[in-house]
């Protein structure tokens, strides 16, 4: 096609500003799309969330403990086929910033409910024998360097004191969003210091991870769970492990609010850039499109020619920026694997790319068009510049 | 020099190339800005929540009063410590505390937060003299009626004046709001300190807080109390103390802010340096004329920078402008140091200016240089020879 | 000052494009006394604008030396040129080259800021430049707002604003209506006669020659007798 042609030439009659123009575009795509993922990935361990686990809190507040007690009377209920204790320990290792996620843990029904974290059976052996042990994921384990056999001190806030653990087993994630820096260790070996310093502390749990048989049944059977408990001195509050990860996701909502205005914005800044440039192109064009009136283009010709052009250049800015981003994601993702596992561009993303692409191209082509057809064909004759 | 009133000139020329590019740079530095804004709000929220004459007694490495657990006979025991100013009647000025998160709906959305019961004794408002009531009254019934800082009046559902929340299998009534100023106790519920440790079985405090009888004495008492064998705490002056619970989120919404907006100004800047191109573009023969009057390579690569960093300069003060209308909004959110919900104001300060048109300009800079190198490289024959 | 304001000895000038030499000036061979008027005449593309160049030190020649109110101008660096330049030369273009966005004062005001002038003292030399071209009721209005002869009026009085020792016209009035033409040769001899200003025109036009006190032709990148 001659205007295919004709639209290419024109883009191509200004190489830098048409090169600026799609990087600008470019740019900006990838931001958007970084951003975009760095939300994704914050919902990951949400998203993950099998619909077939509960978890049974304290109704206060996360900051209660709930009686060890309690595991048998929740076994009990119908359709619970497995109960697991857990407690967030909360101890620093060296120094706050190097922060990681460390609980306390059942071992072996802990395991055997969250199925994605992996650990060799002759590690867990290893785990089992040492009151001490630990398992620590492998992202973990890389980032400080550690390997099976180190000893790992920690700072205790919620439970005092300077604790030792020795690592015994490393898990993998079973999927590519399986969280892999937690710190795990032994439940009973924390229960046991308890009793012996302090004694009012013993025999409590975190919270209950449950497993169900049917999870259409989750809350059939989580109400029936916290009723059963309902008026005693410490009520439970049981949600869906989704739930329960969303709850401690939301402690960062101002951010994710913060991050999805700004990827809006970025959308506005594309838009600026493409205008910016296809504002250029109408002024120059102004006596070049009145001649083409004359030989007798009409309108719509003229339209095509500029809304191609502002078209070719968005997809061109889209795809560009779809490939930086492709490259960068993969650079972000390594340096943030050891806080935020899970980020990786979805398929989502590129097709919000996609789109936008094709909105704003048309977007930044209305005031030029408007102004190539609105113009006198004498008038526009006589600007040159 | 090129004069002045010639770059201006022609920046007003091109309205709508220059106008894009003023947006694009003042979208970048509201960004910017609204993120130190965010940043600076929560810490100065938390830094007037201490006061220069207290001193806090947490547990040791407990970071935060969530974690802290002073034994009640511990909490004798700082009590009776002879470094705490008196009060009139010869009382010392000290109060144990205690502090619990509760789940309780946002009224906006019905999302679960976690709010702060603080249980006080009638001293906590003597050492916090900013704290007054503004609406109610003070508790009679200590065992079912609790007072509310006026954020979490607002925010909460059952926090109002004359509502109802249930924690510890109890109701409460809240029969009081109360105004701190802006500071952290306006996102707390207040009661009295034995109910609240006793329905929550909880017969242990969080905290003790004290005036200082002589604030230089802070060093040698905080060393003597660390020291003492009876119990493992941390002393820290209030206000250190306070400004400490902000810094993991402020220092992650500040420095995440700055990557964010420095990603986000590549967009803005290659605008920039297409309406730079183009102005260079458009004027090659004044350029080669300037040259053949006498004026400099030099003269004529600042003339651009120099238009370059206006038009920056120019869209750094228009998001400025739009940030600062951001400091009438408040925010609620989850302060990582304690877990609990915090409410706080976007808050501007001249150092957040003078950063936003720092970047304004690197911006306007970064985007103008290269355009303007090729304005000055260029050669007078040449350009004189341009139509 | 030197008497002789110009000379050039033995001066060529080659274009190269794609390795492909385009000679301009062969030999060029000239001395040139203060307060002379001279018209260079010759057909186009015989280089009267290259040599014009030359002398205004814009652009450099192939071979050959060339100095120009005292000074060789291929010992001088890119930004000694510059003031150099601007303390000698006076330019007039063909068309005008004036800066849409200035006004006419601000034009002619120019070439002054590159002296240690005090913005009165300015002030001073722009009024009587315009004042010396018939422009003073015209100061505030922008060269759109100007007539062809208008705007080359003031390029000429930014031309002679900062006193040069050497004007250079390239065609200044090719552009121009019979009218204006003959307004503004009166005014580059009256320059010439009356401020004993050197200058240097080209031109096409063989009535505009006859006002300057010596013409002389190129041809073909080469001076004539
Ligand atoms: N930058 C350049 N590159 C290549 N060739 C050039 C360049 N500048 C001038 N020329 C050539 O040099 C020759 C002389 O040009 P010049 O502009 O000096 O002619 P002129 O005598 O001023 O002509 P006119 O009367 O048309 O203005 C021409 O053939 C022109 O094509
Ligand atoms: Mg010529």
């Amino acid at each position: 096609m001659k205007v295919f042609k004709l639209i290419i030439r024109n883009a191509m009659r200004h190489r830098l500003r048409t090169f600026l123009t799609v990087l600008g575009l470019a740019l900006a795509v990838m931001a958007f799309g970084l951003i975009r993922t760095l939300v994704d990935a914050w919902y990951a361990g949400a998203r993950i969330a099998p619909p077939d686990r509960l978890v049974t809190r304290h109704a206060v507040s996360f900051t209660f403990t709930l009686p060890l007690a309690y595991l048998e009377q929740i076994q009990k209920i119908d359709g619970v086929s497995a109960v697991t204790p857990a407690v967030w320990f909360g101890g620093i290792y060296i120094d706050p910033k190097n922060f990681f996620g460390n609980f306390a843990v059942d071992p072996v029904t802990y395991l055997d409910m969250y199925k994605e974290i992996i650990v060799q059976p002759e590690e867990l052996k290893e785990v089992l024998a040492d009151r001490r042990g630990a398992i620590v994921g492998r992202r973990l384990a890389d980032r400080f360097g550690w390997k099976v056999g180190d000893k790992v001190p920690l700072i205790g806030t919620i439970y005092p004191g300077n604790w030792e653990f020795t690592i015994r087993a490393i898990y993998h994630g079973r999927d590519k969003d399986t969280d892999e820096t937690a710190f795990l260790f032994r439940f009973d070996y924390l229960d046991e210091v308890m009793r012996e310093t302090a004694p009012g502390r013993a025999g409590q749990a975190g919270w209950f991870g449950v497993k169900i048989n049917d999870a259409n049944r989750a809350a059939e059977i989580g109400a029936a769970i916290d009723s059963r408990f309902k008026n005693s001195w410490a009520e439970t509050k049981t949600e869906t492990e989704k739930e329960f990860v969303l709850g401690f996701i939301q402690m960062a909502d101002v951010l994710i609010a913060g991050l999805r205005i700004i990827s809006y914005l970025i959308i506005g800044v594309i838009l600026l850039v493409l205008v910016n440039t296809m504002v250029m192109t109408a002024r120059e064009r102004i006596s070049e499109n009145a001649f083409l009136r004359v030989l007798g283009f009409r309108n719509f010709h003229l339209i095509g020619l500029i809304l191609g052009e502002s078209l070719a250049m968005a997809c061109a800015g889209g795809i560009a920026g779809m490939g930086l981003l492709a490259m960068t994601s993969r650079l972000v993702g390594q340096a943030l694997s050891i806080y935020l596992p899970g980020y990786y561009v979805g398929l989502e993303t590129y097709v919000i790319v996609v789109a936008a692409a094709v909105i704003v191209g048309c977007l930044a082509s209305i005031f030029p068009i408007q102004r190539a057809v609105s113009i006198k064909i004498i008038d526009g004759l006589r600007v040159v510049d | 020099m090129i004069p002045l009133g010639y770059t201006i000139r022609n920046i007003l020329k091109h309205k709508v190339t220059t106008t894009m590019t003023i947006l694009g740079v003042s979208l970048v530095v509201f960004v910017f800005a609204a993120a130190q804004m965010l940043s600076y709000g929560l810490k100065s929220t938390l830094v007037s929540t201490g006061s220069d004459d207290n001193a806090i007694v947490i547990r040791k490495s407990s970071q935060s009063e969530v974690q802290s657990i002073i034994l009640r006979d511990q909490g004798q025991i700082v009590g009776t410590s002879p470094e705490i100013a008196r009060a009139a009647d010869g009382s010392a000025l000290y109060t144990n505390e205690i502090y619990v998160l509760i789940n309780q709906p946002k009224r906006a959305t019905g999302e679960l937060a976690n709010i702060v019961v603080r249980g006080v004794t009638p001293k906590s408002l003597e050492l916090r003299p900013a704290v007054k009531l503004i609406a109610g009254r003070m508790w009679q019934d200590a065992g079912s009626e609790v007072i509310a800082g006026k954020s979490a009046a607002e925010r909460y559902a059952g926090c109002g004046l004359g509502e109802k929340l249930r924690f510890g299998a109890r109701e409460w009534t809240v029969v009081g709001v109360f105004d701190a100023q802006g500071s952290g106790f306006d996102s707390e519920l207040w009661g009295d300190v034995v109910q609240i440790a006793d329905v929550f079985r909880r017969p242990i405090y969080s905290s003790v807080t004290f005036r200082m009888a002589d604030t230089t004495q802070f060093e040698a008492m905080k060393a003597r109390l660390e020291n003492d064998r009876r119990m493992e705490v941390d002393v820290f002056r209030e206000k250190e103390y306070y400004a400490a619970q902000s810094r993991t989120l402020a220092g992650f919404i500040g420095i995440g802010g700055t990557i964010v907006s420095i990603i986000f100004s590549l967009g803005a800047i290659v605008g920039a340096m297409i309406t730079m191109y183009a102005s260079v573009a458009n004027r090659v023969r004044e350029i080669g004329t300037l040259r053949s009057l006498g004026f400099s390579r030099l003269a004529i690569l600042i003339s651009f920078l120099i238009e370059a960093m206006a038009i920056s300069l120019t869209g750094g003060l228009l998001g400025i402008v739009g940030a600062s209308f951001l400091g009438m909004l408040q925010v609620a959110t989850t302060n990582w140091d304690t877990f609990s919900q915090i409410a706080f104001n976007f808050r501007l300060s001249t150092a957040i200016v003078i950063a936003a048109v720092v970047f304004a300009l690197v911006m306007g800079l970064v985007g103008g240089f290269l355009p303007a190198v090729r304005a000055a490289r260029l050669k007078i024959v040449d350009s004189l020879r341009a139509a | 000052m030197a008497d002789i304001i110009v000379t050039a000895r033995n001066l060529s000038k080659s274009y190269y494009r794609e390795s492909l030499e385009i000679p301009v000036l062969h030999n060029i061979n000239l001395d040139i006394p203060n307060g002379q008027f001279l018209a260079l005449m010759g057909p186009s593309g015989s280089g009267k604008t290259t040599l014009l160049n030359l002398l205004a030190g814009i652009d450099q020649p192939t071979t050959g030396t060339l100095t120009v109110a005292g000074e060789e101008m291929s010992r001088l660096s890119d930004r000694e040129l510059a003031r150099w330049r601007a303390r000698h030369i006076g330019f007039v273009f063909q068309f005008y080259n004036l800066m849409p966005v200035l006004t006419a004062y601000e034009n002619v005001e120019l070439p002054l800021l590159l002296t240690h002038l005090s913005k009165k003292e300015r002030r001073q030399h722009v009024e009587t430049a315009l004042g010396i071209v018939g422009l003073s009721d015209r100061m505030r209005h922008y060269p759109r707002q100007l007539s062809g002869g208008q705007e080359q009026r003031v390029a000429i009085a930014r031309a002679i604003v900062s006193d040069p020792t050497l004007i250079l016209a390239d065609e200044p009035t090719g552009d121009l209506d019979k009218q204006s033409a003959e307004e503004i040769m009166t005014l580059l001899s009256r320059l010439n006669a009356e401020f004993k200003k050197t200058i240097i025109m080209v031109t096409h036009d063989p009535r505009a020659a006859e006002k300057a006190g010596l013409v002389r032709h190129l041809d073909k990148g080469e001076l004539d007798g």
